[in-house]
């Protein structure tokens, strides 16, 4: 009963400060401060609840047994990570990325193929990709490798079409400028259309963040060694061992929001020109 | 448009050229081996028509799906297991409901954060981080949790559907229900009206543009969602299940057959999405 009432008062407390909070003028303090408490609340809720309805922590555990869970299974964690992050995921995305951006130069060139491929690249990218990865799992054996192609493929479209639309965001005056300052193909493209074409290309890159994840996670239900972050998810809940789970889904969760901020800090960086960065 | 069919008929043209290369590539060795076992020697031709037609290549040729595709679905009764369209159908199902669903939470969400400042503030940056989570990964922990409380068959799969399509609905929304400039807004206040009338004859109406562009998004997404969510139930029905089938079994082809059914679904639905758009904003006097 107690933690119930706990829960009620946590839920009651984090609401009226979030709206005093609100009331106040906006600024960056507010801002993260608004979100957070918001974060901690529903945290809190849920301890309280499983606290006290006595749900059975196979159905679902607190949270802070799975923070305990969490300190005391760092090891099988990092392995996972090093496996399905560092090895299947980023190396994916570097070549997926890569690649696509390659060929979105050499489409942009041929007009002819900018018409054949966009409407192609467009269409696969509404595709259910993920399905692709039984077929990937098959022809590059259960080890990082085949989750990489899977990756490769996922990223592949999505940074295609942005980088290819982006790399056509100049219009003719300031082609025409660049021309008549003698730039020819190379100079204008360093100078002028890579850079304009930036804010696609990142929105491109971060699409890929969370879709490289997703891919070489999903891709290790299909068989993988005995170590990954989805490998262990799905072992973990045929052993009912969910307190695991959630420490995974938790690594998953800051990996995936660091590996996103990540790639939105760098945007920043390189785009700080562009209205929407200005603020 | 017409401009563009050439080309794009070439590239799919290349496409499948290169598809019946890769396979002559990639299933050759095999080929080659069962010949040197049987003590032949395979000409060009002999080979590339043995890389063509196994049971099991490494990749099938497009003609080979086309054979399956059409084994399993005209061919066989539509309630039976072995049919594509009973596994389709399942799939199908799940997916609308949690696009359904998922169109419903996020359109509720959308005009929580637009109309209440406390819910925009600690609402939203959650709703962001939330696709930073690869929930696809937990795909199987929410099916297992829900079957042991009782829960099981469509509204698990719908859930993950649901959450996969709730957030392109979300950011189009928001999108959309803020996309009335302020001469608009201060033009309604001008004739008195009521904050519910603000929303039906203003805002809503203005969100529909924005709201078709999420809604396709989130239709690919939630069939996505559907078909991950078929894989931990232990491959019992829909493509998921078929796809994992496969892959355990080696048939390749069958992996392919439920592929390509996939994705025509996908295209299917969203281009089904693409026409109600057009009828309904042309109704709306908005294309």
């Amino acid at each position: 009963m107690g933690w119930i009432v706990f829960a009620i008062a946590a839920w009651g407390l984090g609401w009226g400060l979030n709206i005093w909070l609100a009331r106040l003028p906006r600024n960056r303090a507010t801002g993260l401060a608004v979100p957070v408490i918001f974060g901690l609340t529903l945290l809190l809720i849920w301890e309280g609840v499983v606290r006290g309805f006595g749900i059975s922590p196979v159905l679902l555990p607190a949270p802070s047994a799975i923070a305990v869970r969490f300190a005391a299974s760092t090891g099988i964690l990092w392995e996972d990570f090093v496996q399905t992050v560092l090895k299947g995921a980023l190396s994916g995305y570097v070549i997926g990325c890569g690649s696509a951006f390659v060929m979105a130069v050499i489409v942009d060139r041929f007009p002819f193929l900018q018409r054949g491929l966009l409407p192609v690249g467009n269409f696969v990218a509404a595709l259910p990709i993920i399905g692709m990865a039984p077929i990937l799992v098959m022809w590059f054996g259960f080890d990082w490798q085949s989750k990489a192609a899977v990756v490769v493929v996922m990223v592949f479209f999505p940074m295609l079409v942005n980088t290819v639309q982006g790399l056509q965001a100049t219009d003719n005056m300031q082609r025409d400028l660049m021309r008549t300052y003698a730039s020819g193909y190379w100079g204008t493209l360093r100078k002028l259309r890579l850079p304009a074409a930036m804010p696609f290309i990142f929105n491109g890159l971060k699409i890929g963040t969370t879709l490289a994840l997703i891919g070489a996670i999903v891709a290790e239900f299909f068989g993988s060694p005995i170590r990954g972050m989805g490998f262990r998810i799905s072992t973990s809940v045929g052993q009912l061992a969910l307190d695991l789970v959630w420490a995974e889904i938790v690594v998953a969760a800051i990996v995936g929001s660091a590996f996103y901020g990540g790639v939105a800090l760098l945007e920043k960086a390189v785009t700080f020109w562009h209205p929407s960065q200005r603020g | 448009m017409r401009k563009s069919v050439f080309p794009v008929l070439t590239v799919v043209a290349v496409l499948f050229v290169l598809w019946y290369v890769m396979a002559v590539v990639l299933n050759a060795p095999w080929a080659e081996d069962k010949a040197k076992r049987a003590g032949l020697e395979l000409s060009f031709s002999e080979l590339v028509a043995d890389t063509w037609s196994q049971d099991k290549p490494k990749l099938p040729v497009p003609h080979q799906v086309a054979e399956e595709i059409w084994k399993t679905t005209a061919l066989k009764k539509v309630s039976s297991k072995r049919s594509l369209v009973y596994h389709s159908g399942i799939t199908l199902s799940s997916t609308l409901l949690g696009f359904a669903l998922g169109t419903l939470l996020g359109i509720g969400l959308a005009v929580g954060i637009v109309y209440n400042r406390v819910m925009d503030m600690s609402v939203m940056p959650w709703v962001i981080a939330s696709q930073t989570i690869p929930i696809l990964a937990i795909a199987p922990m929410i099916i297992v949790v829900l079957n042991a409380i009782g829960i099981s068959g469509l509204l698990p799969k719908a859930i993950i559907s649901m959450y996969l399509s709730f957030f392109p609905v979300v950011v189009g929304m928001v999108k959309g229900l803020r996309s009335p400039g302020m001469m608009q807004l201060d033009q309604m206040k001008t004739w008195n009206a009521s904050r519910g009338q603000e929303f039906w004859k203003l805002r809503l109406p203005s969100s529909m543009p924005y709201l078709f562009t999420s809604l396709k998004i989130a239709m690919a997404a939630s069939l996505v969602g559907a078909i991950v969510g078929e894989l931990p139930t232990g491959a019992i029905a829909g493509l998921g299940a078929r796809l994992l089938a496969g892959s355990y079994y080696g048939q390749t082809i069958q992996i392919w057959s439920a592929l390509i059914m996939a994705a025509a679904l996908a295209a299917g639905l969203v281009a089904l999405i693409g026409v109600i758009q057009r009828v309904s904003l042309k109704r709306m006097g908005m294309a």
